[in-house]
């Protein structure tokens, strides 16, 4: 009874401490959440502060909208960054893994564009992206590798390329990262034991520390993969929605319901792109957790 | 890690333990990495460079120092919502960071101590919302805000959706579980109360975990961007990023200030980061969702 006692006791101060943080989440998460699903089903009027109910018909809607089948066809391609960031970042995290003298310089100079905000790295490519009076082409206009400017950032076949880069280049420093603590969280007498039995460099990282690295490319290739799919302050800052062949869905969501500039704002329709994406990023990241559990297991 | 590192004596080893081919190896990787430096930091060089190249041929090489100058600086701070944008950043990030660290702390306190009825379900709750992307709620979520809450070119506004940082209290709760249980039982022996335990016991033993939530959670949101666009309508109210954002199109005919603008705006967060990298660096965060 005194035990049972304690515990209802623990259970009223438990969540008095937990009050703050789930207030916040019902009031500004769940609440939200649920009203999202609603919303989409529903033509809602921000200033009257009405709706009227649709059915499926915002849903139904995106299939005859062709921007809406372009917009989401670039969130997909944008996974393109994925096994690039994840090869990269592995490299750069075995290039700076050992201990030797600066490399905590360089360690911290990778990692600075982490820490940049994306707005002012999108603004800083810019000055170099642009056709006209950009660096990049005109280092390489001088260098005579080409003989006309480059529309880096306003051909359509180029632009999503050109936004990719920015974005891979802005991440790299992190989920490298990620790999530098997977790497030496591989046990030292692991190392030795492979040296001992006469592994050459190479062999060591392929056949020891690629197979326990397993985990750490997992882990980055799901938080990867849901920013990819996510992708808006890049294509915001440097493209500004002008290319209409390369809007991804979030520019799109944010586009239909708050960018007053190209028409009434349609919230139902915007709610119901969002859970379109809410149900990609759930699959993505269910077949994620699956592939992480298999090769947890299966790869010994 | 530190000068005896077994890994760089194995790795040394290894490699064959300084003949000439591993000088050459060492060589190579060392240009290897200036190599990548230059690529990861050198557009940051070019938009100093701007900043502080007045008008002409920015490409004119080479130039007189006449030709530079921090007149851009001056310019934006004064003449565009740059200095109120910056104030604003610095409320927003306090704020966010005080916040994040309270709620986070105290939430995590009894998932980590307490046996109580519907521990296990209200962390699994809490844990869920990790899944749900932003922009599933951000509509409802602007209409509560600024129809409801009439939050509407606040920073209260700003600040307080995010306050509740999921990872956080994760982050807390793995790390309260590893100080040992004697110290709470000394505090409560004599005579603290529940409050006082977590207040001048577990929170200052938690600090490592405590500091790498607050950088993250200030870079997060020195960098934060569509949410505070859409709720700032406000010119006096902007941050840093919708003020940039916005004013490109003001800026574009001189480039040298949108340049200036662009540096004020991460100066104080790469000084923040350079100061306390390690917390940045220290690999406790794997798995931290960026922000």
């Amino acid at each position: 009874m005194a035990r049972l006692g304690t515990k209802w006791r623990y259970t009223g101060l438990a969540y008095l401490f937990l009050a703050p943080a789930l207030l916040l989440l019902i009031t500004f998460v769940l609440y939200p959440v649920m009203q999202g699903f609603r919303l989409s089903f529903f033509q809602y009027d921000p200033y009257t502060q009405s709706g009227e109910y649709l059915g499926l018909e915002n849903y139904r809607r995106m299939w005859s909208d062709p921007e809406f089948r372009v917009a989401l066809l670039n969130s997909f391609r944008y996974l393109i960054v994925v096994p690039i960031i994840i090869v990269l970042s592995l490299a750069l995290a075995v290039l700076v893994e050992p201990l030797i003298p600066g490399i905590h310089f360089f360690r911290a100079a990778y990692y600075i564009p982490v820490v940049t905000t994306m707005v002012v790295v999108g603004i800083t490519w810019r000055f170099i992206f642009s056709e006209d009076d950009g660096l990049l082409n005109m280092l390489l206009s001088r260098w005579g590798v080409i003989e006309s400017a480059i529309p880096w950032m306003t051909n359509h076949r180029l632009v999503l390329g050109t936004v990719m880069m920015v974005t891979i280049w802005k991440g790299l420093g992190y989920y490298m990262v990620v790999f530098i603590a997977a790497l030496r969280s591989i046990p030292v007498e692991l190392i030795e034991a492979a040296i001992v039995d006469g592994a050459r460099p190479r062999q060591l990282f392929w056949r020891v520390k690629l197979p326990l690295l397993w985990p750490a490319i997992t882990l980055v290739g799901v938080i990867s993969s849901i920013s990819a799919l996510q992708v808006f302050d890049e294509i915001f800052v440097m493209t500004g929605g002008k290319i209409r062949e390369a809007i991804t869905l979030v520019y799109y969501i944010y586009e239909t319901g708050f960018d007053a500039k190209i028409g009434p704002q349609d919230y139902g329709y915007a709610s119901a792109m969002s859970v379109v994406l809410f149900l990609i990023l759930v699959a993505f990241t269910a077949l994620n957790l699956f592939l992480m559990k298999r090769g947890g297991y299966g790869g010994e | 890690m530190g000068a005896s590192d077994r890994r760089l004596q194995l790795y040394r080893m290894h490699r064959g333990g300084g003949d000439a081919a591993d000088r050459i190896r060492m060589a190579v990787r060392y240009a290897v990495m200036v190599l990548v430096a230059l690529f990861m930091l050198g557009p940051f060089a070019w938009l100093l460079y701007l900043s502080v190249r007045m008008q002409g041929n920015i490409y004119s090489w080479p130039a007189d120092w006449g030709e530079f100058s921090l007149n851009s600086y001056a310019v934006v701070w004064q003449n565009f919502p740059i200095g109120s944008a910056f104030r604003n950043s610095i409320l927003v990030a306090l704020g966010q960071v005080v916040l994040v660290v309270l709620v986070a702390s105290l939430a995590a306190y009894p998932l980590a101590r307490y046996d109580f009825y519907g521990r296990d379900t209200t962390f699994l709750l809490i844990l869920s919302t990790l899944m749900v992307p932003f922009q599933l709620y951000l509509i409802p979520l602007y209409v509560f805000v600024t129809k409801t809450l009439q939050l509407n070119n606040s920073l209260i506004g700003v600040v307080l959706p995010f306050g509740c940082s999921v990872f956080g209290i994760y982050l807390i709760r793995q790390f309260y579980a590893t100080v040992p249980r004697d110290m709470e039982e000394a505090a409560r022996v004599d005579g603290a109360g529940e409050f006082r335990v977590w207040w001048q016991v577990m929170l200052p033993l938690t600090k490592p975990a405590v500091a790498t939530l607050a950088v993250f959670t200030l870079v997060a949101s020195w960098s934060n961007f569509l949410w505070p666009l859409i709720i700032l309508q406000d010119e006096a109210k902007w941050t840093l990023p919708v003020a940039l954002a916005t004013l490109t199109g003001a800026f574009v005919d001189r480039i040298s200030y949108l340049a200036a603008g662009s540096v004020i705006a991460i100066a104080p967060v790469i000084v923040f980061f350079l100061v306390l990298q390690r917390w940045f660096l220290g690999g406790m965060t794997v798995g931290a969702v960026k922000g």
